[in-house]
């Protein structure tokens, strides 16, 4: 029975892996093709699809060293990065006990790796989610880059197939069920509704950061308990 | 300086990255912080997903895009699966556009 259900689960796991693998080839394809239009040399790509292995900060660092500005392509990329510290305590048990798991586990920890390993409410699952999901999405991001590389602006844009509204949109399904916690949703719409609003203002990655303000709408509650006693 | 570039970035984000991970080892967390650390994880995906939704750099990203997220948002919520929402997020943004709406 119970190697039924872990079948089940895992047939489940592997299709939603896949939808979102699809996805990453599509939009790595496009990073591929972008950094060659770009006029960067070949190996710049690749070198960064596996040794940064961050979509958003590779779009933002390839533009920014095109335009022969390496070190603000540096600080912009950690910045933007920087949420990647906090998803990795929150990860850290998944990623397993060994030191050997967590130095290669951890590099490929990302905002999909992160969504899709705490949305398992099966803690003994959680393992598996994290590193099925991880190690297939580095694997397609990195085909993903070597087609657009190979086919250039043949791959098409990634916008036209509707893609940049694929993967909010996968975010918010990976993050439903843990909203139905009530004070997660205040905090995690109090922190959407900051980051939103910050957007225009800060420089990339700080919004997102500012989303963790949220928790302060936690320090309310037991203050007013106090009040009442 | 633009290979440096590149390996300093890949090694500052994997130190990020690792240094989460294994923080939590080394932290004596108390039982509120750690029910605190999913709570933060939702903030910062759902900060991800509004911003991405929404904000196209600083500007507003229009309509297509938040039209798509909308549709995969409401059928997520309705429980649909996984590859439903994607799939039909990305099909109503492709199909706006196609249509002229962007």
């Amino acid at each position: 029975m119970r190697t039924v259900q872990r079948t089940e689960a895992d047939r489940a796991l592997l299709r939603d892996a896949a939808t979102i693998a699809a996805a990453m080839i599509a939009v790595g394809a496009s990073f591929g093709a972008i950094a060659i239009a770009y006029g960067l040399p070949t190996w710049v790509p690749f070198l960064m699809s596996t040794v940064v292995f961050a979509g958003g900060s590779q779009f933002l660092a390839v533009g920014l060293l095109a335009a022969g500005n390496p070190l603000a392509a540096l600080v912009a990329g950690l910045l933007l990065n920087a949420r990647h510290l906090p998803f990795g305590l929150a990860v850290s048990e998944a990623v397993g006990p060994r030191l050997r798991d967590r130095l290669i586990g951890s590099h490929v920890l990302t905002d999909e790796v992160a969504a899709f390993t705490l949305a398992e409410p099966d803690p003994d699952r959680r393992h598996r989610v994290y590193w099925i999901i991880g190690l297939t999405l580095f694997t397609s991001w990195n085909i993903g880059t070597a087609l657009g590389v190979l086919l250039g602006g043949a791959t098409g844009d990634p916008d036209a197939l509707g893609l940049d509204a694929a993967f909010p949109a996968a975010l918010l399904a990976l993050i439903m069920p843990s909203l139905t916690d009530r004070a997660t949703r205040t905090v995690a719409l109090t922190g959407a509704a900051i980051a939103v609003l910050l957007t225009p203002v800060l420089p990339a990655g700080l919004p997102v950061m500012c989303a963790l303000l949220g928790l302060l709408t936690l320090v309310r509650l037991p203050r007013r308990k106090e009040r009442s006693c | 300086m633009l290979i440096a570039a590149i390996v300093a970035l890949g090694v500052g984000t994997y130190a990020m990255r690792l240094g989460g991970v294994l923080l939590r080892g080394r932290l004596e967390l108390s039982e509120t912080l750690q029910r605190l650390l999913p709570m933060a994880a939702a903030a910062l995906l759902a900060a991800l997903a509004g911003t991405a939704a929404l904000m196209a750099g600083t500007a507003f990203a229009g309509v297509a895009r938040p039209a798509g997220v909308l549709v995969g948002g409401i059928l997520a919520w309705r429980k649909a699966p996984f590859v439903v929402v994607v799939l039909a997020a990305a099909g109503t943004a492709a199909l706006l556009r196609l249509a002229g709406v962007d």
